[in-house]
């Protein structure tokens, strides 16, 4: 590493004398990596320890303070073969705990389900028939000091969710849940005082054994998304050379970098900050921005933005903290906007729960008053309308929706796609018409040759050495589609081109005007009318390179699958030749140009009113609000911090295939969710006949719950398909 | 019956024993790496070095 760097931020303090630092690690995929990683990094002076963890795909490195600079451990690695990148410095949050209370209390609650059902077991096998009562009131008040308090610890998450629901004066599913596990823990109780034949302490237990179940594989699926987002987002963290007081250069994370500071961009380099370019002059490239493909000047005073790129010249950029008319300012106003107005949607289970807990109820009471009305005594009416609440206690609901989204969500992810939210899942499957914006989500974000057929090998092989010489980036596409190695020496020519003598002939490779090939220049870019031009002058003769950013390989492919399902639209901030061209080469029809923020929320808006649910695919900071706007959003993740934040799921590489993946196995997921919840019904439909009528007994209620929910958690594994 | 007096409080105490060991394994940060822990086991990192 040529510069020094400040990782200060990134270090930890568990104990005093100790530093301790997280690092994300490429590469890291088996028990080898594990003994290559801790043991080398344990040989480094200084480190007190090192432990991998495998399932995250992370280092934890502890050393004594001062031993050694935290640069040196990712040297070390670097080595070793695995590229690490610190993580900012973790902090236990809310989440974490929440998680690993529900893990708790799934302990708790199975630990109960398990002695309660021994007990009962041995009643419903014979100990019942045993002349003596006393054994069944033994094992009955044994059932309660098991089951009474581990239901009130393992129960809490529920009960308090519903309290808040109460409070709130509106009624979710940990309503019905509550009820139904105190009411049946009383009645199993009055009924042991009673010296009564049945008790129902485990069917509630088991209740909650198996709501925990599905409330953790809930919570960890959204946990494992969220650090995989934080791996990514270390990884790709970009570093920016700022410039210390001491006039001293040294590169540092983003992290790092304060509102204020001053950062330097060399030629060639991508700016990583917002802000104000205080010295130097240049070309920038803000396509990734913006959308629009053509460079623009920029000379002290202008604003840039990170994610654009310095063509021809070094900035000097003053970090903004106060911005004021910007693009930037437009973008987060619309943004605020966007995040308020985004309508609420309604996950699936969330609607089951809205008519789910009335009729419960309203049943429940029925059964009671029928009982009362029919001539039976109050106390046997309250009973029957008890065992109606707990077997129809959504056991099985509770697991039909969470249990589909961890099979989906990791199917998705095997196919490069990872979801920011749970309930992303279910608009996904929803989404009619599919918005795509143009750069860097149809096409590239890396610019390449795009007529390299019409220039001949001998031409393209000694441009390719001139380009060499060149730190232009639009320089490299023509390095790479030559696969040069051997530079030519030349003499660069700022913010022009590049010249040299070969074989006694001079070449020259640079801006159009440099090398005075107006005239073919002129030509190429009537074919290519979204690219940037090169131009390479030989002696006898000039050739013009048109660069452009390429579609994504198989864009064409997904585009045409997309298209046979949902409505496809190109919404894109470029010129209208340039969008045009594209949409002619997907086959798309329906195509805007030069869309600004507000634009695209406006057509978004326009696709909602006519009762359209669209998906917006995305990447630019222009593109940010609209992301927040649409009914679901993807962005590639390549895309701008802002907009990758605002964007439902992200999808990895440079294919486009994953956003199609998506549709379909959401599809799939949403149809699972549903049958599953049918599932449920029915069984609710074949068993709450039974216990209105007074039929069953705590066997019947543990055997017809526990089938129930095998049954639903079976058919969600068939999410792993994405077929049919 | 008077088997039930020894045998109750014996499964009882097995069951107990089982949430503990699982209560303590959560403090300690068992459940953090489960890919981890399967090849750790099989690693020969902690034979003595020739």
């Amino acid at each position: 590493m040529a510069e020094a760097q400040d990782l200060s931020i990134f270090v930890r303090h568990p104990v005093e004398g100790i530093a301790a630092m997280d690092l994300v690690v490429e590469g890291v995929h088996c028990g080898a990596c594990i003994v290559a990683i801790e043991k080398g990094l344990k040989r480094e002076a200084g480190v007190r320890g090192a432990r991998v963890n495998l399932a995250s795909k992370r280092v934890t490195v502890e050393w004594s303070e001062g031993a050694l600079e935290p640069p040196a451990i990712l040297e070390r690695l670097e080595t070793l073969g695995y590229p690490a990148h610190p993580l900012a410095a973790e902090t236990v949050d809310d989440e974490q705990k929440a998680e690993k209370r529900l893990l708790r209390s799934l302990g708790v609650a199975a630990f109960a389900s398990m002695n309660v059902m021994l007990l009962s077991i041995s009643l419903w096998a014979g100990a019942d028939s045993d002349p003596n009562p006393a054994t069944r009131d033994l094992f009955h008040w044994l059932s309660a000091l098991i089951a009474l308090p581990c239901s009130a610890y393992a129960g809490l998450p529920f009960f308090e969710s519903a309290g808040r629901a109460l409070r709130a004066r509106s009624v979710n599913m940990d309503v019905p849940i509550s009820v139904a596990i105190v009411l049946s823990l009383a009645m199993s109780l009055f009924q042991t005082i009673a010296h009564e034949r049945t008790a129902y302490f485990e069917s509630a237990v088991m209740l909650l054994t198996f709501l925990l179940a599905g409330r953790y594989l809930d919570r960890r699926m959204r946990r494992r998304t969220r650090d995989f987002a934080a791996n990514l987002s270390a990884i790709r963290a970009d570093r920016a050379t700022k410039l210390f007081d001491d006039g001293e250069a040294r590169e540092a994370p983003i992290a790092a970098i304060r509102p204020g500071d001053l950062v330097l961009v060399r030629a060639g380099e991508r700016i990583a900050v917002d802000g104000t370019v205080e010295d130097g002059r240049s070309e920038v490239d803000q396509s990734l921005v913006t959308g629009e493909t053509r460079p623009v000047e920029v000379s002290p005073g202008a604003q840039v933005y990170a994610g654009s790129l310095s063509l021809t010249g070094g900035l000097r950029v003053r970090v903004k903290n106060a911005a004021t008319g910007t693009l930037l300012d437009e973008v987060n106003a619309l943004l605020a906007k966007a995040v308020e107005q985004r309508s609420s949607c309604v996950r699936l289970a969330d609607r089951a729960a809205r008519w789910y807990a009335p009729v419960v109820h309203l049943t429940a009471l029925a059964t009671f008053l029928g009982w009362l009305a029919l001539g039976a005594g109050w106390e046997r009416a309250m009973i029957v309308a008890i065992t109606v609440l707990i077997i129809t206690c959504p056991c099985a609901l509770g697991l039909a929706v969470p249990a589909v989204q961890v099979v989906a969500a990791g199917a998705m992810f095997r196919r490069g796609l990872i979801l920011n939210s749970g309930d992303a899942l279910e608009r996904l499957a929803e989404a009619d018409t599919v918005v795509f914006d143009k750069t860097g989500t149809l096409t590239q974000a890396k610019p390449a040759l795009a007529n390299g057929a019409d220039i001949a090998a001998d031409d393209l092989a000694l441009a390719g050495s001139l380009a060499l010489a060149s730190r232009h980036p639009l320089a490299r596409a023509i390095v790479e589609a030559a696969g040069a190695t051997t530079p030519m020496i030349a003499h660069e020519f700022p913010g022009q081109g590049v010249s040299a003598l070969y074989r006694g002939s001079r070449l020259k490779l640079g801006s159009v005007a440099f090398c005075k090939a107006e005239a073919e220049a002129a030509r190429v870019a009537a074919t290519w009318p979204d690219a940037s031009l090169i131009a390479f002058r030989t002696p006898e003769r000039a050739i013009v390179f048109a660069v452009r950013q390429e579609l994504r390989s198989d864009a064409r492919s997904v585009v045409a699958a997309i298209a046979r399902k949902h409505e496809v639209e190109i919404l894109s901030g470029d010129r209208e030749p340039a969008v045009a061209l594209v949409a002619r080469e997907l086959g798309v029809a329906l195509f805007e140009h030069d869309m600004k923020p507000a634009d695209k929320i406006a057509r978004l808006k326009a696709l909602e009113a006519a009762g359209k649910r669209p998906l917006m695919v995305g990447d630019g900071l222009n593109d940010a609000p609209a992301l927040a706007a649409a009914y679901v959003s993807i962005s590639p993740i390549s895309a701008a911090h802002i907009a990758q934040a605002q964007a439902d799921a992200v999808f990895l590489g440079e294919r486009l295939a994953p956003v199609a993946e998506a549709l379909k196995l959401a599809a799939k997921a949403r149809s699972l969710m549903v049958e599953n919840i049918w599932l449920s019904v029915v069984y609710n439909l074949i068993a709450v006949p039974l216990a209105v009528l007074g039929c069953v007994t705590p066997l019947i209620a543990a055997l017809a719950m526990s089938s129930s929910s095998v049954l639903v958690t079976l058919n969600a594994l068939r999410a792993h398909r994405a077929q049919g | 019956m008077n088997v039930l007096v020894y045998l109750v409080p014996l499964a009882l105490a097995l069951g107990g024993l089982g949430l503990a060991a699982f209560l303590w394994a959560l403090r300690h940060g068992q459940f953090d790496d489960l890919e981890g822990a399967a090849w750790r086991a099989i690693s020969d990192d902690d034979l003595p070095e020739d």
